[in-house]
């Protein structure tokens, strides 16, 4: 017997309950590595398809899921390299799949085309990168956060992305389900920008009943497939595409060619300058309700420092350190850097009260950047090129200098 | 020596411990740390983040591991002057003592590190000969870490038992709970098993 689709009966789905062994959700509290929590983030989230070349210091994400997919009846497959591995997940997200890659700095180099393939066909994926002191091979099993505008420009071509940067293993867990809700809400590729001491720390996660796990649906066609002619790049008005999946029945035509509506080839400036803007602005517009960040002691701060990651958290404990010296000093923690936060910066420096900006990153400016591009203050740096944290007192002394 | 160490090694750094565990690959040191940090965060309602550093070799290599247990959440995650350093292997001795407070508190290995004559607040304890007469003398980790806690009070007995019990094999948890008080029992009494 031939069985046809329909949207009355989807296909099944690459996840088989049959084929289920261990719960997905480990709900409890864990005192879990940052890699693994980000694992395990994945599969709360749904993941259905991991793809993977393992590099340190991300190969115990790749490890684990190794383990946990088969338990919960989903997809691992270990890659002959990083572009195939990309390749595979947008591959199985244009079927349906929540897909992920994970790896560090030299594999994210080679994911850079397909990343761009993503972003213009619009099909969501997340890729960890556990990032490690580089540029290179560097040094592959010590600290960098030296991805930060890679992750922003790396693909030819102008393009939105998503970057979340945790700052501990619960946040790998928590913004590892954001970044597949991100993904899926907005069409578009999102990174997971882990550091490898976060990623290689543990410390206690508390994961949630499944219940529990904030869940956003892909945007759906709203009508049966052969209805109407579906139209899987027309936006709607918050600029995002509703997607129909390989197999549903729906006439689907993805390219990295400039397209049309309906995903054809049209190959004129006018197409393009229309398509490309919207990749651009579909994030931009949408910036403030997917940026996310964290203030610690910033009302009457006179000195901010902004920081991401493994540094964050030396820079909270220079930050207390130096108000209980009665120092004025603030913590912008970014948890999304991309988008940037750039309107709560913009905030602060209008308010007066910030007297210098204070950026110390593991890289040798790449923040601090994108801090100066918004104020004409002062914005005092500390950096390492890799392998070695900002240490507080080496924060609290550009904080009170 | 073991009141006035316990004493001691208390009255440093408030709320919150940092501690070293140094040795070579193979004998636990990372295990030794996870369930410290499981202990503290999981069954003592305490804040705890471990952090390791080892080489490529699964066995030989140079090992450390750091646990920071605090009541306070953790912020940077890494031992600048530790409260108590665990050593089991010489090289740890050297060049991780310089990293101990002045009065911290140095466990040591006796049959596998000799430590300087005139360390004050140290407890050299024969561990692998204490492990090799509860049943296996891979079990090393867990009286160091008996030691540790017997003599520190940074985690209770229970938490540690409870951190054993759900993170090995069955059939090895007796011998490490075993491994565990023998060495708790040194720390408070001197004696051997």
């Amino acid at each position: 017997m031939v069985e046809t689709l329909s949207a009355d009966r989807p296909p099944a789905r690459i996840d088989d309950e049959a084929r289920r062994t261990q719960p997905r959700v480990r709900t409890g509290v864990h005192f879990m590595l940052g890699d693994h929590a980000c694992a395990e983030g994945a599969l709360a989230a749904g993941l259905d398809f991991f793809a993977g070349y393992p590099i340190t210091p991300s190969t115990e994400i790749a490890e684990h899921l190794a383990t946990r997919m088969p338990e919960v009846g989903a997809s691992f497959v270990q890659m002959e390299d990083e572009l195939a591995s990309m390749a595979a997940i947008i591959g199985a997200s244009a079927a349906g799949a929540r897909s992920l890659t994970a790896t560090s700095g030299p594999g994210f180099s080679l994911m850079m085309e397909n990343v761009g393939l993503a972003a213009m066909m619009e099909v969501p994926c997340v890729v960890a990168n556990v990032q490690r002191a580089s540029p290179s091979t560097g040094l592959p099993t010590m600290v960098g956060q030296s991805d930060i505008l890679q992750a922003r420009w790396g693909s030819h071509g102008d393009y939105g992305i998503i970057a979340y940067c945790p700052a501990s293993p619960q946040e790998c867990f928590d913004l590892t389900v954001e970044a597949f809700n991100a993904a899926d809400r907005y069409r578009v590729p999102v990174f997971i920008l882990m550091d490898e001491i976060v990623g290689h720390m543990t410390e206690r996660v508390i994961i949630p009943e499944a219940s529990e796990i904030p869940h956003v649906p892909r945007k759906k066609p709203d009508f049966s497939p052969g209805a109407k002619r579906f139209l899987g790049y027309a936006a709607d008005d918050d600029l995002v595409p509703p997607i129909a999946h390989a197999g549903e029945g729906y006439k689907v035509h993805m390219t990295g060619l400039t397209h049309d509506e309906k995903g054809y080839p049209a190959m004129s400036p006018d197409t393009h300058h229309q398509l490309v803007n919207r990749l651009v602005d579909k994030i931009r517009l949408n910036a403030s309700a997917i940026e996310r960040y964290e203030e610690f002691e910033l009302d009457d701060a006179e000195v901010v420092v902004v920081s991401f990651g493994c540094t964050a958290r030396s820079a909270r404990r220079a930050v207390r350190e130096a108000r209980a010296a009665g120092i004025k000093c603030g913590l912008l923690r970014l948890i999304t850097v991309w988008p940037f936060p750039e309107g709560r910066i913009r905030r602060l420096v209008e308010a007066g009260k910030v007297q210098r900006f204070v950026v110390p990153e593991i890289n040798l400016g790449q923040l601090r950047r994108e801090v100066e591009r918004l104020t004409n203050l002062p914005v005092r740096r500390l950096n390492h090129a890799g392998g070695s944290m900002p240490k507080p007192d080496e924060i609290l002394e550009l904080i009170r200098s | 020596m073991n009141a006035a160490t316990a004493g001691a090694a208390r009255n440093g750094t408030a709320s919150t411990w940092q501690i070293r565990i140094g040795g070579v690959g193979g004998q636990g040191i990372v295990l030794a740390s996870k369930l410290l940090g499981v202990a503290a965060s999981l069954y003592d309602g305490k804040e705890a983040v471990c952090t390791q550093v080892y080489g490529p070799e699964a066995r030989g290599g140079a090992a450390r591991s750091d646990v920071v247990i605090s009541e306070e959440p953790v912020d940077y995650p890494f031992v600048t002057e530790a409260d108590v350093l665990a050593v089991l292997f010489p090289e740890a001795y050297s060049k991780f003592r310089p990293r101990l407070r002045p009065g911290g508190l140095l466990i040591v290995d006796s049959q596998l590190v000799k430590a300087a004559d005139d360390e004050e607040n140290i407890i050299r304890i024969p561990a692998t000969k204490i492990a090799d007469a509860v049943g296996n003398r891979m079990a090393r980790n867990v009286v160091i870490l008996g030691c540790l806690i017997g003599s520190t009070g940074v985690v209770s007995r229970e938490a540690m038992v409870e951190a054993i019990r759900n993170n090995m094999k069955p059939k090895i948890v007796e011998l490490n709970i075993r491994a565990l008080d023998a060495g708790i029992r040194f720390a408070e009494t001197g004696e051997l098993p």
